[in-house]
């Protein structure tokens, strides 16, 4: 197998080429797109006062960055974000666990699931800040309302999901529920939660931004809808472009992780 | 000498909304010590249905299982059970896969993990201790499946079709090896297959079971005039197609 042939070399090659004009196109059309948007405010085709430009949001982030704004407002969404995170898989963890544990539980409650997880959650947030007050739990629990109810319900599936012979197996080594539990249907849910947890990420960021935007002192959802009533359009894109940067760490993040979980169990 | 199982006139019928269905009517026989006893019938006659009964997973609506004097439920520790497909946990070595029953149990004592040893040095899976189960060969996998079923030193075994998921040389080899594992362990056993070639070649009795709701047609004791073959040596004995041949009857007559 150390010896390649000529043709699986080629074909090698072939890919490499691919993938390099892939990223090279990527990163034409981003320059462009950025060059475009420069030149056609500095010739007033489009007013920068409205739309911006790249050098006001390199500017704006240089002040922000100066003074230390930039850094609270993205460190607080951002920590606000892994909590409800952190909070939801807990706590859907948990719930599942419970509703596999019973089936009368998970009968008598699965209308309320449904209904709450199609529920726009948009709709909860105000109800939350007047039941909760406007502070930074607030806004977890407004990132979790966003995640938690579709990821029970995800959880509970794949627990549901495992081989009814591989139960069997438990059971015929004269295991009860709980071996059950930790034997089979936790270790083989695995692939499900983490792809659980993928969506979920995003989701909490969602429900984050949803909960500045109505109640917050702080934190990018609070700093676009300041700038958007203000008119100063170099804050608001400029948060924006910070949401898409954390938007896109996150899911890294996350898809080293199962990388790195599916690596350890050799799947 | 008191037989080791003794099954008396067990019923049992599963119940759904839309009806109840009997699978099981009237069955009696007992399994004496260090036997080995196969069970045929026509597919879907309720043959699972009956080792789930054996071992407890499930209780008769009607009649009892005693092993030894003992009724099965609650009992469960001293039978094993093994399952079609050989369900090795591809999250857990080998080695963590063959002790899972005792981990369960709560018996990893010295003595137990001593035996494990032995059994995977006898069998020929030492070397792939700490290897996944998908290194495996489909019959390394199902030896390693029989091993985790004898760790629990189990006083009766029951295995449910074992080789029905292997390919056609794979399943000889393998009925072969499971066969000679479990004389020479010297553990009583119930097959449970429809695979009448199968059941010729390792059984001492055949039941065979009618078709649902399934009561037993005929008990055959089988005897090969030389003593102690193999499956494989069993297959090529001239007593091998009269056996083959009466149990076909009875299925076709019956079945």
């Amino acid at each position: 197998m150390d010896e390649i042939t000529a043709r699986q070399a080629r074909f090698l090659k072939d890919h490499r080429r691919h993938h390099h004009l892939v990223t090279a196109l990527r990163f034409l059309i981003f320059f462009l797109f950025l060059a475009a948007w420069e030149i056609s405010t500095r010739v007033h085709l489009i007013d920068a006062f409205i739309f911006s430009s790249p050098s006001r949001i390199l500017e704006t982030v240089f002040t922000m960055g100066r003074d230390g704004s930039i850094f609270r407002h993205t460190g607080i969404t951002l920590y606000e974000t892994l909590v409800s995170f952190l909070l939801v898989i807990l706590v859907s963890f948990l719930m599942a666990t419970v509703l596999w544990f019973s089936s009368t539980a998970s009968e008598v409650l699965e209308p309320c699931l449904v209904i709450l997880n199609s529920l726009p959650k948009s709709a909860l947030a105000p109800l939350l800040i007047v039941w909760l007050g406007a502070n930074p739990g607030t806004i977890i629990v407004a990132g979790m309302s966003v995640a938690v109810f579709g990821s029970i319900i995800s959880m509970y599936t794949a627990f549901r999901e495992t081989d009814e012979e591989k139960i069997k197996l438990i059971r015929t080594l004269g295991g009860n529920r709980m071996h059950i539990l930790c034997c089979v249907v936790f270790p083989s849910s695995i692939p499900s939660i983490l792809s659980i947890l993928k969506v979920n990420i995003g989701l909490c960021l969602v429900g984050v931004i949803i909960g500045e935007f109505l109640a917050a002192r702080e934190g990018l959802g609070y700093l676009i809808i300041y700038a958007s009533q203000i008119f100063k359009m170099n804050y608001l894109i400029t948060s924006l472009i910070i949401l898409c940067i954390i938007a896109f760490l996150l899911y890294q993040i996350i898809q080293k992780l199962e990388h790195y979980i599916r690596k350890a169990r050799k799947i | 000498m008191s037989p080791l199982l003794e099954v008396s006139h067990v019923c049992y019928s599963y119940h759904t909304l839309s009806g109840e269905t009997q699978a099981l009517c009237d069955i009696t026989f007992s399994v004496d010590e260090g036997e080995f006893l196969a069970i045929v019938g026509p597919s879907g006659c309720g043959k699972s249905t009956l080792l789930s009964l054996l071992s407890g997973l499930i209780e008769p609506e009607q009649g009892s299982v005693h092993i030894g004097r003992l009724p099965v439920s609650g009992h469960r520790a001293g039978i094993g059970y093994m399952l079609q497909k050989d369900h090795l946990f591809e999250w857990r070595t080998v080695y963590k896969n063959v002790i899972l029953g005792l981990e369960i149990q709560k018996r990893l004592t010295k003595e137990n993990l001593e035996h494990v040893e032995e059994m995977l040095k006898d069998y020929g899976l030492a070397a792939f201790k700490d290897s996944r189960p998908s290194e495996l060969s489909g019959g390394m996998r199902q030896r390693a499946a029989l091993i985790r079923t004898l760790a629990l030193n189990p006083s009766l075994l029951l295995l449910d079709e074992p080789f029905s998921a292997l390919d056609y040389q794979t399943r000889l080899n393998v009925c072969n090896d499971v066969c000679g594992i479990i004389k020479r362990e010297n553990k009583t056993a119930i097959l449970v297959t429809h695979d009448l070639s199968e059941a010729v070649s390792m059984a001492d009795r055949i039941l065979i079971l009618s078709r649902r709701p399934a009561g037993i047609v005929k008990i055959l004791p089988v005897h090969f005039k030389e003593k102690g073959l193999t499956p494989m040596e069993r297959r090529q004995a001239p007593e091998f197609k009269d056996y083959f041949n009466e149990i076909w009857k009875e299925l076709n007559a019956h079945g």
